[in-house]
């Protein structure tokens, strides 16, 4: 308990000498890990880090993701630090069982803390409202109603449709076309309207720095502008059910000359197809497809009831 | 003060109503689990009869073939036939028919029969938590395990798409369902009334229900295997979840079952704090393990509401052709995603602030300093309590919300980093000169210290709306929660059970065992969710049993490090058995030498926990503080001459009972 304490250590009411030395060695220990580490991470991992240099939104985020690693590591370093070195130095030595000084708080450090650490977040916080409308809202889905756009010209309207369990793209500039290959032009502003015509899937083209979930009736619009030629990753990252790993592809970035033909051929080619596809609109309600409706109404399933989502076909939990 | 020192009723554990001479049934007639057993299939038969009685003319029903309705009725009339079998409605039918209750736990219930039981003493349901949090937490573990083997192989080998789904959904429902009450549960239940020097809690009968809501919850969650599980994952989005077969109505009725039961623990363990602290128990002495509890407390009571309506949503749109969330019909898939994660953040805020509580009671005793900045500590536990309603949108930042709604949610995420980092001034603050003791609990908390800062920053990138757009849905989220509800809740878990199982039990755990538990549980931790972090940057998304080729090694390393990690795990497992069972070596009152007043009565404590309502005296962490009084006086004014227990004393304590080292008799 407290009885011998008096004869405990140094008096702790006074901050002397001693406890300076350990506050300098724990901040020169961490101001040469962290001179070490930060451009460690700045120049060494920086080029390198996720999701790549493929597009304005991608380059973006790297850029953000670097930063964020370059601000964290001496947070974490100055913790580990402190921490280590309090085992080490501050370990009770055996047979001593005494108790330490009875420090119970200081509000000047404890005021430094929070205003320090207030600062970071304000700091980190203007930092990402910057990366976020500068590069027209960084590649993330805002809806239907989107405020980030690209100044720049008009950019190229690629819908893609989700559905369990693939992504297909209509183009409505090129006649309305729906195919699952994703071909997109270099250097020019994609607006992507994602959607869904069942539940909410996710449309995830990683080396684009693209994300925006697809949600049944809602349009959600994401931008970027590719800036280098090559293929790119698409995933689903809303589970979406059986098949949700499965509901991955490819996606290309060729020249604006190659997309140019691509497009008028596959327009061509596609068109009967496309004929017989609902008029390109913004949102799809698969109850009301003039088309399938009639089969459907001859079924038996209308829009009451419930009768989409049944029967379970294919079985799934 | 508070209160006066008389209370009002004697205070008796289970409640003040006499319980008259009655001769003791034999066990097999008295409400236990088997009865409860018995109610629970009888309840249950009868639901799935009303069910198909209401519903098989309805449109959607003959539709599509299958009806959720009496899947739904039987469990919920189930676990009304379970908590009758237990005799959770006895009182209270007693009551209504004009007869008194009968009340609290009799003398005759000794030894392990009482654990079966309804029991009103807190101490038994404290255990009872114990073990079942134990128990759910492994079977938890077990399914992770099953998706660790499927993705050793970038392509699926092992388990079909469809049990893959049911394998991930059950994995991740167990462990945060069932994880909400892991420590408010076991050390909340069983400590909070002994911390505030308290003989019981404020509503025995609410919390043991909470508490035996719980293995129907898990039971009726496992069902769910039975129908092939379900396909959202723990998050249930409609409209997949309105789409899904019958698995997900076991997955909706036991998530509203945990709800509830969270709910009712919070309100009794408020009321609890609020009312029954003992005289001289101010709110600047309660303990820090108090305050998180009182703090989780809130956020229980309050987030967990919006969690059982929106189950009730999903259960009436699958049964009773609602359209909540169908967009066709008029509702909407996001009332379903805002519905869920506005009890879903607080709900991850249930699961770290009791972690939080637990190692900053337990590092005043192993560095034998006060806590540094008590005060900064509270501030810590109130700050995130009202922040963590404010910031749930940051799970929704891609989904299409309205975009001027995102820059307020990435402000308020990145402002309770504030108050979550108040943790590692309290901790950084304690160690400063401190004579550290490297016990198996205080390893435990440095672990979850190390572990927490890891998940706390990857969070700051998450908060980050641009770098979120490629960590969102990705492996990058799995390594961040992992590593703050795992490497921060279950290693606290692990520093509570190793650091209170001595008072819970008088028996100590084997040391040798905890040390190579620990080191092992930390090192075999860390690889496996520290790659996590690489391979959702590299673009796997979660909840998938396929990715690409170049990520096989990392996954492989993961997989075989998952393992290792459940072998550690296994340890524990070993140590707990074979100390409390086999080789129960007796330990001493207070083996820690710890100023709280849980450790000033004998362990295990005695069925009223305190013989008189202790006066206390001073906080808990008072550690070299010349001259400090002890925590508490034990038999306050009984040394002065005076007769009635309890009396304020005027002319001070000349004599102190209580000081750690002395045994209490």
């Amino acid at each position: 308990m407290a009885a011998p304490s008096g004869a405990s250590g140094p008096a702790a009411a006074t901050p002397g000498q001693p406890q300076a030395r350990h506050g300098v060695r724990i901040f020169l220990i961490w101001l040469v890990a962290s001179a070490i580490c930060d451009p460690l991470i700045w120049f060494v991992a920086g080029p390198h880090m996720p999701p790549g240099a493929m597009s304005s939104s991608a380059v973006s985020q790297r850029f953000d993701i670097t930063v964020l690693a370059v601000m964290s590591a001496p947070v974490v370093l100055g913790v580990f630090i402190y921490f280590g070195y309090a085992l080490v130095v501050w370990r009770q030595r055996d047979g001593d069982q005494e108790d330490g000084p009875p420090i119970h708080g200081n509000a000047r450090v404890c005021a430094t803390w929070v205003a320090v650490s207030f600062a970071l977040v304000l700091g980190v916080f203007a930092f990402g409202m910057v990366q976020l409308v500068v590069p027209a809202g960084a590649g993330a889905g805002e809806g239907p109603a989107p405020i980030w756009k690209p100044g720049g010209g008009a950019p190229l309207q690629v819908q893609v449709i989700a559905q369990q369990w693939i992504f297909t793209y209509r183009y409505p500039q090129y006649g309305g076309m729906e195919t699952p290959q994703l071909v997109l032009p270099q250097g020019q502003n994609v607006q992507f309207n994602v959607t869904s015509l069942d539940v909410v899937h996710s449309f995830w083209a990683y080396q684009l720095g693209v994300k925006s979930d697809a949600n049944p009736g809602v349009n959600n619009i994401a931008y970027t502008r590719p800036e280098r030629l090559g293929r790119f990753h698409v995933e689903c990252a809303e589970l979406c059910g059986m098949l949700h790993g499965a509901m991955t592809g490819n996606g290309y970035v060729v020249t604006a000359a190659r997309f140019q033909s691509w497009a008028a051929s596959s327009q061509a080619r596609l068109a009967p197809v496309t004929k017989t596809l609902p008029p390109y609109a913004a949102t799809y309600d698969p109850t009301v497809i003039p088309q399938l409706g009639k089969a459907l109404t001859s079924l038996g399933i209308n829009g009451a009831g419930g009768g989409f989502y049944g029967p379970q076909v294919p079985a799934q939990p | 003060m508070a209160i006066g020192t008389e209370p009002a009723t004697a205070q008796r554990p289970g409640g003040n109503e006499p319980a008259g001479l009655r001769r003791a049934r034999p066990w097999w007639m008295r409400p236990a689990v088997h009865t409860a057993l018995i109610g629970a299939v009888a309840g249950y038969l009868f639901g799935h009869w009303l069910g198909n009685f209401l519903a098989s003319g309805y449109q959607q029903v003959k539709h599509a073939d299958i009806n959720d309705t009496p899947i739904v009725l039987g469990y919920v009339f189930g676990t009304v036939g379970w908590l009758a079998g237990l005799g959770v409605f006895n009182d209270l039918l007693r009551q209504m028919a004009g007869r008194p209750a009968a009340g609290r736990d009799r003398a005759a219930d000794g030894g392990l029969a009482r654990y079966f039981r309804y029991s009103l003493d807190h101490k038994v349901v404290g255990i009872q938590y114990l073990i079942g949090m134990i128990v759910y937490f492994l079977t938890g573990g077990l399914f992770a395990l099953a998706i660790r083997v499927e993705l050793l192989s970038p392509a699926y080998h092992v388990l079909s798409p469809s049990a893959y789904l049911m394998v991930v959904g059950e994995h991740g429902t167990m462990m945060m369902m069932m994880m909400s009450s892991v420590i408010v549960g076991p050390f909340g239940n069983y400590f909070v009334p002994l911390m505030i020097g308290a003989k019981r809690v404020a509503f025995p009968r609410v919390e043991a229900l909470s508490f035996w809501l719980t293995p129907a919850a898990f039971i009726i969650l496992l069902s769910g295997v039975l129908f092939g599980g379900f396909p959202t994952g723990w998050t249930g989005y409609a409209t997949l979840s309105v789409q899904a077969g019958l698995g997900m109505d076991s997955y909706a009725v036991a998530f509203g079952l945990m709800g509830l039961s969270i709910i009712l623990a919070g309100c009794n363990i408020i009321v609890t704090v609020i009312s029954y602290r003992a005289p001289g128990m101010r709110w600047s002495r309660l303990p820090v393990f108090v305050w998180s509890m009182v703090a989780t407390s809130f956020l229980m009571v309050v987030a967990a509401p919006v969690l059982v309506g929106g189950m009730y949503m999903i259960l009436t749109d699958r049964t009773a052709q609602t359209a909540f969330f169908t967009g066709t019909l008029g509702g909407s898939s996001y009332l379903y995603e805002n519905l869920f994660w506005f009890f879903g953040h607080p709900d991850v805020y249930i699961l770290a602030l009791p972690g939080f509580g637990i190692v900053a009671e337990i590092i005043p005793v192993f560095c034998r300093k006060p806590l540094f900045g008590y005060r900064v500590a509270a501030a810590c536990m109130i700050g995130v309590t009202l922040l963590s309603f404010l910031v749930w949108q940051h799970h929704l930042f891609d989904s299409g919300i309205n975009p001027d709604m995102r820059p307020l949610f990435m402000l308020t995420t990145e402002l309770i980093s504030i108050p979550t980092g108040f943790i590692y001034l309290v901790a950084m603050g304690t160690f400063w000169q401190a004579k550290i003791r490297l016990t198996v609990p205080m390893l435990f908390a440095l672990g979850m210290y190390i572990n927490f800062l890891i998940g706390g920053i990857s969070g700051i990138f998450l908060s980050d709306i641009p770098a979120d757009t490629t960590e969102h849905g990705s492996f990058f989220v799995m390594a961040h929660f992992h590593y703050t509800i795992m490497g921060g809740l279950i290693f606290a878990f692990m520093g509570g059970i190793y650091y209170w199982l001595p008072k819970m039990t008088g028996i100590k755990l084997n040391e040798t065992l905890g040390k190579i538990h620990f080191y092992t549980m930390f090192v075999f931790f860390n690889s496996t969710f520290l790659p996590l972090f690489a391979i959702g940057l590299m673009g796997q998304p979660r909840r998938v049993f396929e990715y690409q080729r170049q990520l096989q090694t990392l996954n492989d390393w993961v997989s075989v490090s998952a393992f290792l990690l459940a072998g550690s795990i296994l340890i524990f497992v070993i140590n707990f058995v074979w100390s409390t069972v086999i080789a129960r070596h007796p330990e001493a009152r207070d083996p820690w030498r710890s100023r709280g007043l849980e450790w000033q009565v004998p362990s295990p404590p005695p069925a009223e926990n305190f013989a008189r309502i202790p006066q206390v005296l001073s906080a808990p962490y008072e550690y070299g503080v010349p001259g400090a009084p002890p925590v508490a006086d034990l038999d306050p004014g009984c040394r002065a001459g005076r007769a009635a227990p309890g009396r304020l004393m005027r002319q001070g304590h000349k004599r102190f009972l209580g000081a750690p080292d002395e045994e209490r008799r």
